[in-house]
């Protein structure tokens, strides 16, 4: 459903005392966490975190606003190709979201080497990182759409996984890469752009020689990651996953 | 009109804005609260804006806050010895502006001082100089009041960090119920913090409490545009750019459409001087800048 912009006119001037009807927290909220925005806002703010995010790449809620607000031919592109896979389909019904409160820890570690569910905890492990940190998203304004941009957002950290790509600055760039082939967000494309900026000339000859190469390949050969319901699927091995979804090995 | 409303049922008015007899039902932006709700969101809002606050403030005023508090400070125009009360006063902004004012009027005073000592001895001159030196304020003092702990305490690390200390204190305070006695001070300001206090009224009333008879109350405050087609393009910038800026600097959105919708919520320049006058303020004034953007309102207690 479409959004009231946050620009919406006072009250009338004599009705200020409290005495009228006033609009309700949040306007017209479509899921918690939504601030709905009128197409020139989305403009500058699409502008202000690309430019932020470049300025201080600490500013992850800059990458997330980015993607956020450029996304609207992408997001829909992608949730109709869920809606048309079987697993996608199951996926968008379900909703199931990747939380430390909804996994099993214990059991994941307690699997066999090799499989989903042990490599995805030792990635998290190696890396320091939780999937709790994901920000939820706020300028989407179709709340399914949300709901995919947040299912990219918390698969992001299995992508590592199946391409073996740590969370250094040229392992981000290397998954985004990945990324912007797979999902088309123009975020991933940007990202995948300008991320090797910050990296010294030797890692940026691996990259472009061997890394960037793979990643392309392997993100057009691949069928689409969101479509793979990885909650259902810990105890498959990585290597197995990979090849029914199409990703070539990494060098 | 506004003014005809105005005559026409003033006290139901004025009385709903105080949130007194139009019931508990108050008003956080466009949203509608209870009053004790109104002062915890609004605690929360200067919690999470306090670090970015200046910043902010640059960004959206594109630095001209600084020439708004400058004029105010000129308005004042206080003299050594001067005892200030600045409400609202976070991270300082109005209390350095005092401080250096009346340190530079100071340094006039004895600059003309040492001219009349022409005929003194060199030790009498020294001495003199050096009883002065010590008083490089006068005997000035000001008072920073602030309800919110995180604003007082970026405040007072400002301070540190631009080497203010002498003649300066840090309250921690509720503007509603001042924790100061009556008649203590000179002047009472309270720049951008009136319109996120829930009880103007009582704010106003305590304001003229800890006056000194002759003192003189001061507010800087975000007002209401007349003219209508620079009205248009200040509600454009507010309502579209302000929030924007507030995400992408300080990844707050919502702070910053609290702040563009209460000051369209705040009472305009007339309706303030009316308010004013009932605390028993007497020759209020107001003064425009900006077309209204902010204004001025002044009051003397007597």
């Amino acid at each position: 459903g479409r959004a009231r912009p946050s620009h919406s006119e006072p009250p009338d001037q004599d009705g200020r005392g409290g005495e009228e009807e006033e609009e309700e927290e949040g306007w017209h909220q479509l899921y918690p966490g939504h601030i709905p925005t009128s197409p020139l806002q989305k403009a500058l703010l699409a502008a202000g975190s690309a430019v932020m995010a470049l300025y201080d790449p600490y500013r992850h809620d800059m990458v997330a606003v980015l993607g956020e607000t450029t996304g609207c031919l992408a997001l829909p592109n992608l949730r109709d190709k869920m809606k048309n896979h079987p697993e996608g389909y199951h996926i968008l019904q379900e909703r199931p979201r990747i939380r430390l409160s909804s996994l099993d820890m214990a059991r994941l570690q307690g699997l066999p080497d090799g499989s989903l569910g042990r490599e995805y905890v030792r990635f998290l492990e190696d890396n320091k990182v939780s999937p709790d940190t994901r920000m939820p998203p706020k300028f989407v304004d179709d709340e399914e759409l949300a709901y995919v941009i947040q299912r990219y957002r918390e698969v992001h950290d299995l992508m590592h996984t199946l391409l073996g790509m740590p969370t250094n600055m040229l392992g981000e760039v290397v998954v985004k890469w990945f990324e912007a082939v797979q999902t088309g967000l123009p975020m991933c494309v940007l990202g995948a752009a300008f991320g090797p900026i910050r990296l010294s000339t030797r890692k940026l000859q691996v990259l472009a020689t061997e890394l960037v190469p793979w990643a392309i390949r392997s993100g057009l050969n691949a069928s689409c990651v969101l479509n793979v319901y990885y909650e259902q699927r810990w105890e498959q091995p990585v290597e197995s996953l990979r090849e029914e979804l199409g990703i070539f090995p990494p060098p | 009109c506004r003014c005809r409303a105005l005559l026409s049922r003033p006290a139901g008015r004025l009385r709903a804005r105080r949130g007194l007899a139009a019931g508990p039902e108050l008003h956080f932006g466009f949203q509608t609260v209870t009053e004790e709700e109104r002062r915890e969101k609004i605690y929360q809002v200067f919690e999470s804006v306090a670090k970015k606050y200046d910043v902010m403030n640059d960004s959206m005023t594109l630095g001209i806050h600084r020439v708004w508090k400058d004029i105010l400070m000129h308005k004042m125009n206080p003299s050594p010895g001067t005892l200030l009360l600045d409400v609202a006063g976070g991270t300082g902004d109005i209390a350095f502006r005092f401080i250096n004012y009346v340190h530079s009027v100071r340094e006039q005073q004895l600059q003309r001082k040492l001219k009349h000592h022409q005929n003194l001895s060199w030790q009498e001159i020294f001495e003199s100089y050096q009883k002065d030196k010590f008083n490089s304020l006068g005997d000035s003092q000001v008072v920073v009041c602030d309800i919110n702990r995180e604003m007082l305490k970026v405040g007072k690390q400002k301070a540190q960090h631009l080497g203010y200390s002498e003649g300066l204190s840090w309250v921690l305070g509720n503007a509603e119920e001042l924790p100061f006695d009556n008649d203590k001070f000179d002047v009472y300001t309270i720049a951008f913090g009136i319109r996120n206090v829930t009880r103007i009224d009582l704010a106003l009333q305590e304001a003229y409490r800890v006056l000194k008879p002759g003192g003189r109350f001061l507010c800087l405050e975000f007002s209401h545009v007349s003219n209508p087609l620079l009205s248009r393009l200040y509600d454009l910038y507010s309502f579209q750019v302000i929030p924007v800026l507030g995400e992408v600097i300080a990844g707050d959105w919502k702070s910053y459409q609290y702040l563009v919708e209460s000051i369209r919520r705040f009472p305009p320049q007339e309706e303030l001087k009316a308010m004013i006058e009932d605390a028993g303020f007497f020759k209020v004034d107001y003064e425009n800048l900006n077309f209204g953007i902010v204004a001025i309102h002044s009051g003397f207690k007597l």
